[in-house]
C-alpha cells in the first residue's frame, strides 16, 4: 500500500530531518487491512533512527504527538484501528517543542 | 482530502460532520470540549476564545504598545499572527511589533530568528532582536564553554526574562505579550506545588504578571490547549521553527510536560482544572512572603540585594560561574554566597516562569 507520511514540529529530526517520506507498506500476512496501529510499528523500524521514545510510548505514538490522516485528527477516525487506504496521508506532529 | 469512494465503503471519518455547523466535515476533536468541529469553525472559536479571554480580563486599552515575545516557535508563532488579526478586526488600537532575544547560540537561535524574520515580513509587524552579548557581554555559547552544560539553562532562563524586559523597555513598550499556553501553565502550576514554591505557585496562574512594575506581561493563550495552537498552526500553513535547542533540555520541567500529556489523554479537561486550582491557592495571611525590591546594581526588581542576573553574570565575570546557582534564601542569600563563594550543589533554581531553555517565552 503506498502512502505518504509527514513528520513535523521536530520529529523529522528523529528521521535524518527529512519531512515528507513516500512510502509502500505491506499488511501482515494474512491481514487484509493496514491499521494504525501496524503503521506505527512499521514506522518505528523503517523510518524512525533514533530516539524512538519520542515517537511512541507503549503501543501507540507518545502523548503530545499529533496524528492526522487525510488532515483530519485521527482521534476523530478511530485512533489505532483506524484502517488505512491507498494513497493516505499521514502527517506526525509533535507538540512536545518548545514554543 | 474529501474521499472519493465515500459511497463504496463506509469509511472512517466521513459522515461525522462538524457539530457547530452540521454542513462540513470534522477535521478535529477539541480536547477542552470534546467537540467534533470542522476547520472553519475551529478557527472561529479557536480566535473568538482568545478575543473573549482578552475582554473579560480588560488586558489591553487602546493605543497601548504591545511586544510580542517571539521565539520562532510554534506558541508565538501562532500569537503573533492571531493577535495581529484580532487587532484588526476587533479595532483594539494596538500597535504591535515583535520582540526577540538572541541568547547566541550557533545552529539553534540563529536559524529560529530567521523564522521571526520572515513572521515579520508576512505579519507586517515590525521587529526589534536584543542580544545576550549586547545586555551582558556574554552569548550562551560563550557561556556553555566557561561552564559546561549543567545549570547553562538557569543562566539562560534568567537572562532571557530581563532581556525581553529590557528590549521591550528601549522600544518603549507599555506590555509583553507571551505564548503560553494552558499546557505550559498546568506544568508550572505542578512544579511550584513540587517544588514547594508558593511565592512563584500564587503568581503562575494570574493572566497579567509585573502590573505594578513598568511593563506588565499577559498571556492571551492562557486557556488554549497546545494541541489546537499546533493544529491552528497547522491547518494555516503558519511557518514556524520546532528545533530543541542544543543545550540540553530542562529534564526536571520534561517530567511534568510527560505527565500533564500523560493525564490529558485520560482526561483532556484536567489541564483547565489543574489551572483551576492553582488559581485558588490561597497563602495564610501569616505566611512570610519575599518582599519585592529592586536590585542594587542595575535597578531590575529583585527579593534581593543583587538580582539573579547581576548575580550569575558576576559569578561569570569572576571566573566563579556557581556563584548564584541554587538556592538563597532569605535577604542574607546573597551576601552568604558573595562571601563564601562556595558552590551550593543543591537542585539549581532553574526559572520556572520560563519554558525550557531555547523558548522564548515565559
Amino acid at each position: 500500500m503506498h502512502l505518504t507520511l509527514e513528520f513535523g514540529g521536530g520529529l523529522e529530526l528523529l528521521c535524518g530531518s527529512v519531512k515528507t517520506h513516500s512510502v509502500d507498506v505491506k499488511s501482515e500476512p494474512g491481514e487484509h487491512e493496514l491499521k494504525m496501529r501496524d503503521l506505527l510499528s512499521w514506522t518505528k523500524s523503517n523510518l524512525i533512527k533514533e530516539r524512538p521514545e519520542m515517537f511512541m510510548k507503549g503501543n501507540t505514538v507518545r502523548p503530545g504527538v499529533l496524528v492526522l490522516i487525510n488532515d483530519c485528527d485521527w482521534e476523530l477516525c478511530g485512533g489505532l484501528d483506524t484502517e488505512l487506504e491507498e494513497k493516505d496521508v499521514v502527517v506526525f506532529i509533535s507538540t512536545l517543542h518548545g514554543g | 482530502m474529501e474521499d472519493g469512494n465515500a459511497s463504496a465503503r463506509p469509511r472512517r471519518a466521513t459522515g461525522r460532520l462538524c457539530s457547530i455547523c452540521n454542513q462540513r466535515k470534522a477535521a478535529l476533536k477539541r480536547p477542552k470540549t470534546l467537540e467534533q468541529i470542522c476547520r472553519e469553525c475551529f478557527y472561529s472559536v479557536f480566535e473568538d476564545e482568545i478575543h473573549s479571554v482578552i475582554v473579560d480580563n480588560n488586558l489591553f486599552r487602546p493605543g497601548e504598545r504591545v511586544a510580542v515575545a517571539a521565539s520562532g516557535g510554534k506558541d508565538s508563532t501562532v500569537l503573533a499572527y492571531v493577535m495581529s488579526q484580532l487587532n484588526c478586526r476587533h479595532n483594539y488600537g494596538l500597535d504591535l511589533f515583535l520582540l526577540s532575544v538572541d541568547e547566541g547560540i550557533t545552529g539553534y537561535r540563529d536559524d529560529s530568528l530567521e523564522t521571526v524574520k520572515r513572521n515579520e515580513i508576512e505579519y507586517g509587524l515590525p521587529l526589534k532582536v536584543v542580544s545576550y552579548k549586547d545586555l551582558y557581554g556574554w552569548t550562551m555559547d560563550e557561556i556553555v564553554k566557561t561552564i559546561g552544560l549543567k545549570n547553562n539553562c538557569t543562566f539562560c532562563g534568567v537572562f532571557r526574562r530581563q532581556a525581553l524586559d529590557r528590549g521591550a523597555a528601549l522600544m518603549e513598550a507599555d506590555k509583553i505579550v507571551t505564548g503560553h499556553n494552558a499546557d505550559d501553565i498546568a506544568e508550572t502550576v505542578l512544579l511550584n506545588i513540587l517544588r514547594g514554591d508558593i511565592a512563584r505557585l500564587s503568581r503562575c496562574t494570574f493572566i497579567t504578571t509585573g502590573e505594578d512594575g513598568p511593563i506588565p506581561r499577559c498571556k492571551p493563550f492562557k486557556y488554549s490547549y497546545e494541541k489546537e495552537i499546533v493544529m491552528y498552526a497547522y491547518f494555516k500553513k503558519l511557518d514556524y521553527f520546532s528545533t530543541e535547542c542544543i543545550y540540553s533540555p530542562n529534564a526536571y520541567r520534561g517530567f511534568a510536560r510527560e505527565f500533564i500529556k500523560d493525564l490529558e489523554r485520560i482526561r483532556p479537561r484536567a489541564i483547565l482544572d489543574i489551572i483551576k486550582s492553582g488559581e485558588n491557592f490561597r497563602i495564610a495571611t501569616s505566611t512570610k512572603m519575599p518582599e519585592q525590591g529592586t536590585c542594587v546594581r542595575c535597578g531590575y526588581i529583585s527579593s534581593q540585594k543583587l538580582c539573579k542576573a547581576c548575580l550569575l553574570l558576576e559569578g561569570l565575570n569572576r571566573g566563579l560561574p556557581k556563584l548564584g546557582i541554587g538556592r538563597t534564601r532569605g535577604s542574607n542569600g546573597v551576601k552568604k554566597h558573595v562571601e563564601h563563594r562556595n558552590s551550593n550543589t543543591e537542585v539549581s533554581d532553574s526559572n520556572l516562569e520560563s519554558k525550557q531553555c531555547g523558548t522564548l517565552n515565559f
